[in-house]
């Protein structure tokens, strides 16, 4: 379970950006997660409420924003969403796809006091 | 109560210690490939058949990642080639910083052209580490199913290249290897695709040539 140490990394972000901002209280993070990525919400929430007990993160809520994948077909041009992890354009079927979103493994923002 | 911008990527740290890595590798001209694939799929035996093969021809090292034990390093070791194990403890997949603490170590070997890292058999979560490696090599077995890329498809997608592994045991299952191409190349068009078998040999030869030719053609780039 990898969502363990992506949690660590990400909790050592905020309390960097905390430090520098002089901030000693987090009320909520927001952050988005591509549906590309091998990375399971749920999980997340849960390492999240582990990692941050009996620290100054204890309590704060996490906002996990689930990015959808979507592409462009480099034949037809088409842009599209999938639904599933099949890279395959849904009008022509053409396999050569540009991805634009689906990666993100991204924190947007802290809401602190 | 105000809310604060971040625009940070989680795993950062991660990639920027991975990006370091593999603009040292280039400068020194080292092609590195990063392993992966479930538990039991061939991942060392195919490290063994490759060195055999090519070791004459380029100057090899190898890193082999693992939870516990140093049994797939010992294997390495008849080879005399450099070879180092990183035990992660607990953890189910290697990171940059890991492989980033033996980088002082592979210069020493001196010369090194292919870096092979075996990483921890994992089919998850090592797809969403980049270790600085040139590229991700996925490893199949015939054993596992052909529908296994539809069900890791991160694997795939972050892969360049698929080995399908064990096709001596072909004719025991119902592993249809076209099958099983069609659904990786579902996932990731771009994919290429070798069919290997480390008891009888077949396809080995084309697979080390590809991994050769790779080399050279990355030592073409790091030289101009």
């Amino acid at each position: 379970m990898h969502e363990m140490s992506i949690t660590l990394s990400m909790i050592d972000i905020v309390n960097d950006e905390m430090r520098k901002r002089g901030v000693e209280r987090l009320e909520r993070l927001k952050i988005r997660v591509g549906k590309l990525t091998a990375v399971e919400p749920q999980s997340l929430l849960f390492c999240f409420d582990v990692c941050t007990r009996d620290t100054p993160l204890e309590g704060a809520r996490l906002d996990i924003e689930e990015v959808p994948i979507s592409g462009t077909c480099m034949d037809c041009n088409e842009e599209f969403h999938l639904e599933g992890l099949l890279s395959l354009c849904p009008r022509c079927e053409g396999g050569r796809i540009e991805k634009i979103s689906g990666n993100e493994l991204d924190i947007v923002s802290m809401e602190v006091v | 109560m105000h809310d604060v911008l971040i625009g940070a990527k989680i795993l950062s740290k991660n990639e920027e210690i991975a990006q370091r890595t593999r603009k040292e590798f280039n400068q020194r001209g080292i092609f590195s490939i990063n392993l992966v694939s479930s538990p039991g799929s061939g991942k060392t035996s195919i490290v063994e058949k490759t060195v055999e093969r090519l070791k004459d021809r380029i100057k090899i090292a190898v890193i082999a990642g693992d939870i516990q034990t140093d049994l797939d390093s010992k294997r390495l070791k008849k080879y005399a080639i450099p070879v180092k194990q990183i035990t992660t403890g607990r953890a189910c997949h290697l990171d940059a910083l890991m492989v980033r603490r033996v980088v002082p170590w592979l210069f020493v070997q001196g010369g090194v052209e292919l870096l092979i890292i075996e990483n921890v058999g994992n089919m998850v979560c090592p797809a969403e580490y980049d270790l600085g490696e040139d590229m991700k090599v996925a490893v199949m077995s015939v054993t596992e199913g052909d529908d296994k890329p539809l069900k890791y498809p991160s694997l795939f997608h972050a892969s360049r290249l698929l080995l399908i592994n064990k096709t001596d045991l072909l004719g025991y299952t119902d592993f249809s290897v076209d099958r099983a191409c069609e659904n990786a190349l579902k996932i990731n068009p771009a994919l290429r695709v070798f069919e290997t078998s480390c008891v009888t040999g077949a396809g080995l030869d084309t697979w080390c040539d590809h991994l050769e030719e790779m080399v050279e053609c990355q030592a073409t780039i790091d030289g101009q």
